[in-house]
C-alpha cells in the first residue's frame, strides 16, 4: 500500500506513530527519572528529565526504611508458586477439553471463561470469611489458592487455543505406539508447547505480581504482603515521598516490562488468538 | 493400548475400549480445575447472595436471615446510588474513550512504517505495569503543586493556574478516567489490530481501484468488517472497566468527599472498615446483577449485529 501514500500520509503516520510511543513510554519515563531526582529539585518549580544531581537516596530509602525486598520477596513466592500451579492445573483442563472428546467442550470453556469476568469484590467478602475459619489469614497459602482460580481461565483459554493447533495425527501415531493419556500430554503435546507455556506462564506471573485487592485484604503484615500492598502503603507522615514512590515502581516494573518486551510477539499472539479470531 | 488395558473393558470392542478410557481421563484431568473456580469464584457468588440476606456483622457477630432488608436498605442509601452513578459513568467514559482511541491507534499500526515493532512492543509498557503503580504514577503527573501535567498545561499557556486534579470534586473522576485510558487503551488498540489484520486487503485494494477514498473504505468496509471484534473488545473492557477498584482506592480512596466512590470501592469499605459482612454482600451482589445486564445488552446487541452481517 506504500506507493498510493501522499508525502502528507506519511507524516501523519510518523507523527500518530510518535504520539503513541510518547504516550506508552513517557509518563514511566518521567517516573524512572523523578526516582534519581533529589527531593529539592523535584519541588524546585522547573522540572528537568535528567537528573541533576543524580541520587540513589530515593532507592536507599525504598529499601532501606520501607523494607522494599521483604514485599519482592512475598511477591516472588506468591507469584512463582501461582504461575506454576496455573501453567499444570490449566494444562490439564486444556488438554482434556482439546484432546479428549469431552461433550459441550466449548460449554465449558465458555463457563471457565465467565468466570474471569465475575467482580472480585462480590468473592473477597466470602472468601475472607473461609480464610479467617481457616487460619489462612496472613498466609502465602490464600493468596496462592485465590490466584490460581484468577489466572485460571486465560491460562486454560490461551493453552486451549494453542493445543488445538497441534495436529491430530500426533494422537493417532502415539495411541498406536501403546502411549497412553497422561503420556501423550506429558511426553508429547507438553513438550510441543513450550513457547505457548512459556507465554502464559509470563500472563499467570503479571497476574499474580500485580493483584490488589486480595492481597490487600487477606494480609495485615509485612512478612505476607505483597508489593502493590506495600507500595499503596508507601505514605510519609507529612508529605507524600514521590521520589520513594518512583524508586520503588522502578524496581517492581522494569523487570516486569523487560519479560514483557522479551516475549512480546508471543505475548500479543496468545492472548489475541482466543479472543478475538472468529 | 496401554491405556486402556489398564482399566476395566478392556477386553470389550475396540470403539468402547477407548471411548470408556477417554472420559474417564477427561474427568481426572478437568477436576483440578473445577474445584479452584467451584471453590473460589462460584462459592464465593452463592455464599455472598446468602450473607446478602442475612445481617451478618463481625462486630456484633450477629447472623440472622432477615430477608430483603439489606436490599430495602440499599434502595433508599444514597451513597449506594452515589457509587452506582459513578461506576457507570466511569464505565461509559473509559470504555468509549478507549474504543475510540484504540481505533485509531490501531489504524495507525495497520500502515507499514519504520519502527512499527518499537511502537508495538513500547504499547505492553502501561498494560505490563501494576495498576497500584499507575496510581501513584498518576498521583506525582497530576500532582496540584509539583505534578509536570500542570507544569506543561501552564506554561503551554492552557490554563492560568496549578489544577488540583484529584484533590477537588469536579476534576477527581477526570483523573481516574485519564489514567484508566492511558493504561488499556493501548492494549485495546493491539486486540482491535489483530482484527483489522483479519480484513482482506484484497477488499480495501478492489475499493480503490473503484476509487473510493481512504475515509470511505474505513467507513464501508473496514469498520462493519470490524465491528464484532470492536463489540467483543468493549464489552470485556467495559466489564473490567465495572470493577474498577485499585486505580481508585489508591489514588483517591474514594474521594474528595465520595466524588469518585465506586460500587467496589463501596462495597470494601463497608465489608472491610465497618466489618458489615451482611450489607456488603448486598452491595457487591447489586453489582453483579448490574454487571450481568451490561453483558446481557452487550451480548444480545452483538447476535443482532452478526446475524444482520450474515
Amino acid at each position: 500500500m506504500n506507493e498510493t501514500r501522499s508525502p502528507l500520509q506519511t507524516v501523519a503516520i510518523y507523527a500518530g506513530a510518535l504520539l503513541i510511543l510518547v504516550w506508552s513510554g513517557g509518563p514511566f519515563i518521567w517516573q524512572f527519572s523523578t526516582s534519581f531526582q533529589l527531593d529539592k529539585m523535584l519541588t524546585s518549580g522547573s522540572p528537568s528529565l535528567i537528573p541533576h544531581p543524580f541520587t540513589l537516596e530515593h532507592y536507599y530509602n525504598a529499601f532501606f526504611e520501607k523494607q522494599l525486598h521483604r514485599y519482592v520477596w512475598n511477591s516472588l513466592v506468591v507469584s512463582l508458586a501461582t504461575t506454576f500451579l496455573c501453567l499444570f492445573v490449566g494444562s490439564l483442563a486444556a488438554f482434556a477439553l482439546s484432546r479428549l472428546n469431552v461433550k459441550g467442550r466449548f460449554g465449558i470453556l465458555m463457563v471457565i471463561l465467565s468466570v474471569s469476568m465475575f467482580p472480585q469484590i462480590a468473592l473477597v467478602g466470602p472468601l475472607y470469611l473461609v480464610a479467617t475459619n481457616l487460619g489462612l489469614l496472613d498466609t502465602y497459602t490464600a493468596l496462592i489458592i485465590t490466584y490460581l482460580a484468577l489466572g485460571l481461565p486465560l491460562v486454560t483459554w490461551v493453552l486451549f487455543g494453542y493445543f488445538e493447533t497441534l495436529p491430530r495425527e500426533i494422537d493417532e501415531a502415539a495411541r498406536m505406539d501403546g502411549v497412553s493419556v497422561p503420556g501423550l500430554l506429558w511426553r508429547i503435546i507438553l513438550p510441543m508447547s513450550l513457547p505457548s507455556l512459556v507465554t502464559t506462564g509470563l500472563l499467570a506471573f503479571i497476574t499474580a505480581w500485580n493483584e490488589f485487592l486480595f492481597a490487600l485484604a487477606f494480609t495485615s503484615n509485612i512478612d505476607r504482603q505483597t508489593i502493590p500492598v506495600g507500595i499503596a502503603n508507601f505514605t510519609n507522615l507529612y508529605y507524600v515521598p514521590w521520589g520513594d514512590i518512583a524508586a520503588a515502581s522502578a524496581v517492581v516494573t522494569v523487570p516486569l516490562i523487560l519479560l514483557v518486551l522479551f516475549f512480546q510477539r508471543h505475548i500479543i499472539e496468545g492472548l489475541t488468538q482466543g479472543g478475538v479470531k472468529e | 493400548m496401554t491405556a486402556a488395558a489398564t482399566l476395566p473393558g478392556a477386553g470389550r470392542p475396540r470403539r468402547l475400549g477407548r471411548a470408556l478410557p477417554s472420559a474417564f481421563w477427561a474427568l481426572i484431568l478437568l477436576t483440578p480445575a473445577f474445584v479452584s473456580l467451584a471453590s473460589v469464584s462460584f462459592y464465593p457468588i452463592v455464599n455472598g447472595l446468602y450473607l446478602s440476606l442475612t445481617n451478618t456483622s463481625l462486630i456484633t457477630q450477629d447472623q440472622d436471615f432477615t430477608g430483603f432488608a439489606n436490599y430495602v436498605q440499599l434502595w433508599g442509601d444514597p451513597q449506594f446510588w452515589n457509587a452506582w452513578w459513578h461506576t457507570l459513568w466511569f464505565t461509559t467514559a473509559s470504555t468509549v474513550l478507549e474504543t475510540v482511541i484504540g481505533l485509531g491507534m490501531a489504524l495507525i499500526l495497520c500502515e507499514a512504517f519504520k519502527g512499527r515493532g518499537l511502537v508495538r512492543a513500547a504499547m505492553l509498557v502501561p498494560w505490563a505495569m501494576p495498576t497500584v503503580v499507575t496510581s501513584k504514577m498518576f498521583g506525582w503527573l497530576f500532582d496540584g503543586q509539583n505534578g509536570i501535567i500542570n507544569y506543561i498545561l501552564l506554561h503551554a499557556g492552557l490554563i492560568d493556574q496549578n489544577i488540583n486534579w484529584y484533590g477537588s470534586t469536579s476534576t477527581a473522576m477526570i483523573t481516574i478516567i485519564i489514567a484508566d485510558v492511558w493504561k488499556t487503551t493501548p492494549f485495546m488498540a493491539l486486540l482491535l489490530l489483530t482484527g483489522l489484520q483479519t480484513v482482506p486487503n484484497s477488499l480495501i485494494e478492489a475499493a480503490r481501484m473503484d476509487g473510493a477514498k481512504g475515509w470511505i473504505t474505513f467507513w464501508h468496509i473496514r469498520l462493519p468488517l470490524l465491528m464484532p471484534t470492536l463489540l467483543i473488545a468493549g464489552l470485556f473492557r467495559a466489564l473490567d472497566a465495572f470493577r474498577v477498584f485499585d486505580l481508585v482506592y489508591v489514588l483517591t480512596g474514594g474521594g474528595p468527599a465520595d466524588s469518585t466512590e465506586t460500587l467496589s470501592t463501596l462495597s470494601y469499605k463497608v465489608l472491610f472498615s465497618t466489618l458489615q459482612f451482611g450489607y456488603g454482600s448486598a452491595v457487591s451482589t447489586a453489582m453483579f446483577i448490574t454487571e450481568g445486564i451490561i453483558a446481557l445488552v452487550f451480548v444480545v446487541y452483538l447476535i443482532r449485529q452478526i446475524r444482520r452481517a450474515q
